[in-house]
């Protein structure tokens, strides 16, 4: 039997949290186990982590949409410039995995090949591990993590249609790439069916007359279009390849950040990512009756954000799922 | 009926440099002396890619694979005493195709010959580079821009010069079908031609100039009543082509030329005597056919699968031309095929099949959109998968690899040389040392002004041949000119065409077992097992690395690859970032030695330290003793084909590193 050699969580915080890469790739491994001991190690390091960065300012971004669109591309050219801009920039690149096996072909580093010996540039690909969403359960942990070291952390997930956007929920910001004539993408921002993004790209505007159709499509259908919190929707076209436009998209996405800020949302913001994360994963679990014997979605939420100080994530799913498993002996 | 008159024997060519541009001139010439009758120059890997011999990436490459060209003096030296009015050259170059022709266009001058006086050849067809051969640069639409300014260049100014040879050659080397093969190599002609047409560079009757001056270069393989179907589908299926479509008038011009290389992906590392008949069969399905028969033939040697050939080994390649040209009555007759309805009716298969795929490809928008979209590459890896995993079940046999493999000890490769050829190792060094004595001498004033006017040529759309050769003349370097384009165009990275859907293979009861023991130790180890597998250097062969990462996914492993031309650095900064159990390195290039050294070293440099290795490619024996000696963990050479026996060793030596006893699968 292999001995499991756990990692000091005090001392992997402090690594973390002063840019070590290996810690760092370290603690990405962590999270990434599953087994009962480590997981409780990971949730002290995430613990300790917290403590030594209380409120990470760093921007969390997601960015989605249909297969092939230019997801990867464009993320390498927002590197690009954002590098230039002097930031750090860690990325986490989900990848959908085969259906039989359970192997993956995790591909998006191709795209994101030109920071291939920047050390200011990270890059852990991840399989979706058949979940639904585009998401798996560790992304959100180890967005945290990576935040911890970087100054802005990317999350690519495959996403189509109306609920597969869930990256939506767990980010700051979230971007959705279209392509040129993409009747279907549009339908369902039009009708409404789908979640709404901060900040839409038409990608590819190299390619033809399309991608400016495409985009005074949107801004029509856009106009007056706010998410839940108030952010007026902004659509843009760019071409990934040639680096058009890379630059007002990387300002329109720090614009939406600083509208967060200023308006004193994003600390909440961050708070409602967190329980979106665990109740997605509690109903993973225990399916809708977990959720309803703790009162129910918003219920839970309320119980978080009023739960002072922020704990960190996977400490908090533990205590909470303790009291469903509670719950359910009563019950029982 | 009169008996018709001999045929007219083909061009030999035998494909060869190495070393140095000197070195490479000596063989050169006793091959000329042999009897050969046109030049084929192999370059080596740093000229094909756009770096002169001192870049970072060019390590362990210069001189290897090729002869190393960094400038005009390099070239003249190449065709010392060889008399440019005389010589037939064909050069295998392709991304910096226009740079090696304008070198080769300003010897001639300093000659004394004139550009119309020329003849030869420049591979010059990129897009199979992104799709096999793996030489490419710049993206596909400024690459394509190049191919046609060439072809605008040559029509009219080198009237005989093959501007572009269309290669399905090295498709076949993927692992391409004989459909696949002519659909793709089709597909590739209209898109070059269109490029021409809309590049407003040549006139309506230009166009058919052009036409006539387009040749193919084609590969044939073992099964060579097929392939002589191949031949003749090819021959209809471009005289369709270039009447319907580009409304060629004059048959002559309609012709389908070709040259041709016979196949090596079937040449065999174990009992390789056995590839002399393989090569030998594989050259009567291009000559048998007098309608479509070859224009020029080059031929691997029975070593092809161990390293480089020797002298001696070219030279037995070459008889073999000579016994079939000279001895036998292959030429004395018209078409033996012709009137034959077994022939007629293959022949109608694959063109009817190849057709189907030609629409399929210009549904995706034509030739580049299909390899932008990945495809084509996704087409060809999983024909490939499929021809392995044949192999691997034996229901494709093939002597002494999977049958008969029982064998006596083979004189061939006893010598203290292993039967291969090896470049001398300060070859590196010396050119290096040559070329900035080079750079000392020049004028640095003109050759920032010809760089300049390059630049702005790139830019502004004309022809890239004139300042081109400027920059010959000039004393710019490959590595400069190249730097020049790539500062406009930018680089490109091919898809990898390994997102194929799972085989029927991967149904079988064996890959069912490794695959849930794959998972099972993923569970002990808490995270689900990844592999790295990594492709260092210039090196373009992907096959090996393709084969092993669909594999790699189908028995359960997450997989990380990132295609070819990686450094060191690269790999080591990616197996961190990835948190992968083991790395798995392909290198065919001959580089292997100092590729390892350097990985290793930036695994220690960044603290992944007892991270496993494992490398396959050619290798010969004593190195692999060497590697493992220096800590790899296992060498994988051709004759492994058991792929799910190599995936059982990875998985082993996963549960070792981390201290888990390995299973019996
Ligand atoms: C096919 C082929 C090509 C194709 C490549 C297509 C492609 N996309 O891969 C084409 C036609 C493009 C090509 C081009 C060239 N080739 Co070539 N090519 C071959 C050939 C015939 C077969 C290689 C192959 O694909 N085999 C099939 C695969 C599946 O086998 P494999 O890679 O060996 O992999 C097996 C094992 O080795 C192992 N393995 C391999 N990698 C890995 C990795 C891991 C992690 C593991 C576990 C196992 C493993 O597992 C596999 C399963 O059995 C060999 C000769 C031969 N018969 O081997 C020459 C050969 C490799 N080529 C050679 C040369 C010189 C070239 C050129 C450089 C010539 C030139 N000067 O231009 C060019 C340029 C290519 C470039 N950009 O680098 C030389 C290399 C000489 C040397 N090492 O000393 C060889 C040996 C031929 C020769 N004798 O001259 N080539
Ligand atoms: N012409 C053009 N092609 C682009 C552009 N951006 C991306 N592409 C091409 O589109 C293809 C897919 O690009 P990726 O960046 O891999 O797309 P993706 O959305 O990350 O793909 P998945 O991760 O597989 O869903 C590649 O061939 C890119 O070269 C663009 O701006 N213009
Ligand atoms: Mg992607």
């Amino acid at each position: 039997m292999s001995r499991i050699i756990l990692p000091e969580p005090e001392l992997l915080a402090i690594a973390v949290s002063g840019q070590d890469r290996l810690a760092l790739a370290n603690a990405l491994n962590l999270l990434d186990d599953r087994r009962p001991d480590v997981r409780k190690c990971a949730a002290t390091f995430l613990d300790a982590l917290l403590v030594h960065q209380p409120e990470s300012i760093g921007h969390l971004i997601g960015i989605t949409g249909p297969p092939g669109v230019g997801k990867s591309s464009l993320t390498s050219a927002l590197i690009k410039v954002w590098r230039k801009r002097g930031f750090r920039v860690a990325v986490l690149a989900v990848d959908p995995s085969s259906q039989i096996s359970s192997g993956a072909l995790l591909g998006d580093r191709l795209r994101m090949h030109d920071s291939g010996t920047d050390t200011d540039v990270f890059i852990r690909s991840l399989a979706c591990r058949g979940e639904s969403g585009g998401l798996s359960a560790e992304v959100w942990p180890m967005s945290m993590v990576m935040l911890a070291a970087f100054d802005i952390v990317l999350v690519e997930t495959v996403g189509i249609g109306q609920k597969e956007i869930d990256v939506s929920k767990m980010t700051d910001t979230t971007c959705f790439v279209v392509q040129p004539a993409s009747g279907d993408s549009i339908q369902f921002l039009k009708a409404g069916i789908m979640e709404v993004p901060h900040v839409i790209v038409v990608n590819k505007e190299d390619i033809g007359v399309s991608a400016l159709k495409t985009l005074s499509e949107l801004q029509n259908s856009l106009r007056r279009q706010t998410d839940k919190e108030g952010w007026q929707v902004q659509a843009l076209s760019v071409s990934a390849v040639l680096c058009n436009g890379i630059e007002s998209l990387a300002d329109l996405l720090d614009s939406h950040r600083l509208w967060l800020l200023e308006n004193g949302k994003f600390a909440a913001h961050r708070q409602r990512c967190q329980s979106e994360w665990l109740v997605k994963h509690l109903r993973e679990e225990f399916g809708n009756y977990g959720i309803g014997l703790l009162g129910g979605e918003d219920a839970i939420s309320q119980c978080l954000a009023a739960s002072a100080p922020r704990r960190s994530p996977i400490s908090e799913y533990e205590s909470i799922r303790d009291l469903t498993i509670h719950a359910m002996k009563i019950k029982n | 009926m009169s008996t018709p008159e001999r045929d007219k024997p083909w061009l030999m060519r035998t494909y060869s440099g190495h070393s140095s541009a000197k070195v490479s001139n000596e063989l050169y010439r006793t091959n000329l002396s042999k009897g050969q009758t046109g030049l084929s120059v192999a370059f080596d890997l740093p000229t094909q890619t756009g770096y002169d011999a001192d870049h970072p990436l060019a390590r362990g490459e210069v001189g290897k694979v090729g002869v190393p060209i960094c400038n005009i003096s390099d070239m003249e030296m190449l065709f010392d005493q060889i008399p440019l009015s005389k010589m037939n050259t064909s050069m295998t170059i392709n991304a910096t195709a226009a740079w090696l022709l304008a070198l080769y266009v300003a010897t001639a001058e300093r000659q004394g010959v004139a550009p119309v006086q020329l003849q030869g050849t420049t591979q010059n067809d990129i897009l199979k580079e992104y799709l096999s051969r793996g030489t490419y640069i710049f993206p596909p639409v400024p690459s394509v821009r190049l191919t046609t300014d060439i072809i605008a260049y040559t029509v009219k100014n080198i009237p005989r010069w093959n501007p572009t040879n269309i290669c399905s050659y090295h498709l076949q080397e993927a692992g391409a079908t004989p459909m696949q093969e002519l659909a793709y190599a089709i597909s590739t002609a209209i898109a070059i031609l269109d490029a021409v047409r809309e590049s407003g560079q040549t006139s309506v009757e230009g166009l058919e100039q052009v036409v006539g001056r387009i040749s193919f270069f084609v590969n044939s393989g073992i099964r060579f009543i097929e392939e002589a179907c191949k031949m003749r589908a090819f021959s209809e299926l471009w005289d369709r082509l270039t009447h319907e479509r580009y409304s060629v008038q004059s048959e002559e011009m309609r012709r389908f030329r070709y040259g041709v290389q016979v196949n090596s992906l079937g040449l065999t590392e174990a009992q390789p005597e056995n590839n002399v008949q393989r090569i030998v069969l594989e050259m009567l399905g291009v000559s048998l056919s007098k309608k479509a028969r070859a224009r020029a033939i080059q031929l691997p040697a029975w070593n092809e699968a161990l390293g480089l050939p020797r002298p001696w080994d070219q030279q037995w390649a070459l008889r073999m031309q000579q016994v079939l040209v000279f001895e036998t009555d292959l030429l004395e007759y018209s078409d033996i095929f012709d009137g034959s309805p077994v022939i007629s009716d293959k022949v109608k298969l694959l063109v009817d099949g190849a057709t189907q795929e030609i629409a399929r490809v210009q549904e995706h928008g034509g030739m580049i959109q299909a390899i932008e979209s990945g495809y084509v590459k996704r087409q060809l890896v999983n024909s490939h998968t499929e021809r392995m995993r044949s192999i691997e079940s034996g229901s494709l046999k093939i002597v002494g690899l999977n049958c008969y493999q029982e064998t006596e000890e083979s004189p061939l490769t006893c010598g203290k040389d292993s039967g291969i050829m090896r470049v001398d190792p300060h070859a590196e060094h010396e050119q290096i040392e040559r070329l900035n004595a080079f750079r000392a001498k020049r004028n640095i004033n003109d050759v920032n002004i010809a760089l300049a006017s390059l630049s702005e040529t790139a830019r502004n759309g004309s022809n890239i041949m004139l300042p081109s050769i400027l920059c010959a003349h000039a004393g710019v370097t490959t590595g400069e000119w190249a730097q020049a384009l790539r500062d406009i165009f930018g680089e490109y990275r091919a898809h990898t065409g390994i997102d194929i859907p799972l085989n029927d293979d991967t149904r079988s009861a064996r890959v069912a077992e490794i695959r849930m023991q794959v998972s099972k130790t993923g569970e002990e180890l808490g995270r689900p097992l990844r592999l790295l597998i990594g492709k260092p250097g210039l090196d373009g062969h992907s096959n090996g690395a393709e084969q092993i990462a669909v594999k790699g996914r189908d028995v359960g492993f997450e997989i990380v690859y990132e295609g070819i031309r990686l450094t060191p650095e690269q790999i080591a900064k990616a197996a961190l970032e990835e948190g992968v159990h083991l790395i798995g390195l392909s290198v065919l290039s001959g580089s292997h030695i100092e590729m390892i050294e350097d990985v290793f070293s930036q695994l220690n440099k960044i603290g992944l330290k007892g991270l496993p290795i494992v490398i396959g490619g050619i290798i010969p024996e004593s190195d692999a003793r060497l590697l493992r000696e220096n800590g790899v963990a296992a060498v994988y050479t051709p004759k492994d084909i058991d792929m799910n026996r190599i995936m059982v060793d990875i998985l082993n030596l996963i549960r070792r590193t981390n201290n888990l006893e390995p299973v019996l699968i």
